[in-house]
């Protein structure tokens, strides 16, 4: 458990493995405590005429959930996955081609957009893919008595007034892509945003961390 | 000029790492001025006047005097021009094949494009059939074209090739490490197996040896090179040896 001095900012534990699938063109599966998700990207490969973009790449974002089909809650956290990748990778590099990025849920307790999105991360990283910058995920949880927990379990989400999900870069700090639940003030948004930002500096040490020990091989 | 970037050579490096090109301030009059001039290849590219940003994650390498490139580990192939492949033939139509070379994109090989062909003697290539092949025409706006024949028209080694061999994949990084001059993991196999291997840059591999059960140790052994570094590949190169496989 990563404990940062300043403010309470917790993270649970987490881990990673990148290249796992042998299929794919990329693989990550990250891990947060007890949520798992497991990331799969296929490209740049050929495209649909229909889908095709003739000045960048086509990238599209499937969530499978643990059970069941994807519903209408998988398909907003796909636009918010696919608009934060859509920022920080150069598409431009690729004209006409697809970009597939798989999210499977493995576990969920809580956190599961800022999985998601580091998992998506690491697999793009290990497909090789041009990107201006990283980005990751970070969920703020504001209980009842107003305190700010980052990266809730399941049990704390859900008694929690208002749960806020960020994507941040790794160049500035700056925010990408937010996705609020419940009710807050602006002076809490603001604290959460600042909170992330903390948090997002252990999570950029870890991506680190663990691509130096992929390639510790090769040195 | 580039002290930031030399420092960081074979260091691992990921996507958003930003380097400065420090310009001198002052310029001597007297003494005669050379410009410097920095190769970038895969992995960096340059952003504005004086900063460079590196795209991909992985091993920082340079080579004398101002070549910087970044090594990693990935699978899918980007055709680039006067890189060698091994397609496979898809489709027949025409004046030209199209070739699957692992791209975004099929390639097309037209048929005058081998050794010694004319209209009247064409070559005679079937679909499905490998071919050893080079990009003479690949960016990210056309369509890729391959050539088996060099600028003097001799095929080189290019050209239909695959009888009784076993094609398969690796990473493109593992497939530059066997292209090097002098190659550690090339040499080792050869000490184990003899063996007829075409290292095609899109990462494909065919071997072939003695007898089928040779190759498919070949391709085993190649294939778990991958992830390996030298003294645990040096480890099953000899388990190998004694008969493990």
């Amino acid at each position: 458990m990563e404990v940062c001095a300043r403010t309470n900012v917790t993270l649970r534990e987490f881990g990673c493995e990148q290249t796992l699938l042998s299929r794919p063109d990329g693989s990550a599966s990250f891990v947060q405590g007890d949520t798992s998700v497991m990331a799969a990207v296929y490209g740049p490969a050929e495209v649909k005429v229909s889908k095709e973009i003739y000045d960048r790449a086509t990238l599209e974002v499937l969530i499978q959930p643990k059970v069941g089909l994807p519903s209408v809650r998988e398909r907003s956290q796909e636009q918010c996955v696919r608009e934060t990748c859509e920022a920080s990778l150069l598409l431009t590099l690729h004209p006409r081609s697809s970009l597939t990025l798989i999210l499977q849920l493995i576990h969920d307790d809580g956190s599961r957009l800022s999985c998601f999105l580091n998992a998506a991360c690491m697999a793009l990283m290990d497909a090789g893919l041009p990107m201006n910058c990283l980005f990751c995920g970070v969920t703020c949880a504001i209980n009842a008595d107003s305190e700010i927990i980052t990266d809730p379990t399941a049990a704390q989400e859900k008694e929690s007034r208002a749960l806020m999900t960020f994507a941040i870069d790794s160049k500035e700090q700056r925010v990408m892509m937010s996705y609020t639940t419940g009710s807050f003030s602006v002076h809490e948004l603001q604290q959460c945003i600042a909170v992330s930002q903390k948090a997002s500096e252990n999570i950029f040490q870890f991506y680190r961390d663990s691509v130096r020990r992929r390639y510790s091989k090769n040195l | 000029m580039f002290s930031g970037l030399r420092e960081k050579v074979g260091q691992v490096l990921v996507p958003g790492d930003e380097f400065c090109l420090e310009i001198p301030e002052t310029l001597s009059l007297s003494e005669p001025m050379k410009p410097e001039k920095v190769l970038l290849g895969p992995g960096l590219k340059r952003k504005g006047d004086r900063k460079l940003l590196v795209v991909k994650s992985g091993v920082l390498r340079h080579k004398q005097p101002h070549v910087f490139w970044v090594e990693n580990q990935q699978r899918r192939y980007v055709p680039a021009r006067g890189e060698t492949v091994i397609g496979i033939i898809t489709v027949k139509s025409g004046d030209v094949f199209k070739v699957d070379v692992g791209g975004s994109e099929q390639a097309s090989l037209s048929y005058l494009a081998f050794e010694g062909a004319t209209k009247r003697n064409r070559p005679n290539v079937q679909v499905g059939d490998l071919v050893f092949a080079q990009f003479s025409v690949a960016n990210q706006h056309m369509e890729p074209e391959l050539v088996c024949v060099d600028s003097a028209g001799r095929a080189n080694g290019m050209g239909v090739f695959g009888a009784g061999g076993l094609l398969f994949s690796v990473s493109l990084g593992l497939i530059r490490r066997l292209l090097r001059p002098r190659s550690d993991v090339l040499s080792d196999l050869q000490k184990l197996l003899p063996c007829e291997l075409v290292v095609g840059m899109n990462g494909r591999l065919w071997a072939r040896a003695s007898s089928v059960q040779q190759t498919l140790v070949v391709s085993n052994l190649l294939q778990s090179c991958d992830t390996m570094s030298p003294p645990q590949r040096q480890q099953l190169f000899r388990r190998a040896a004694q008969g493990a496989l």
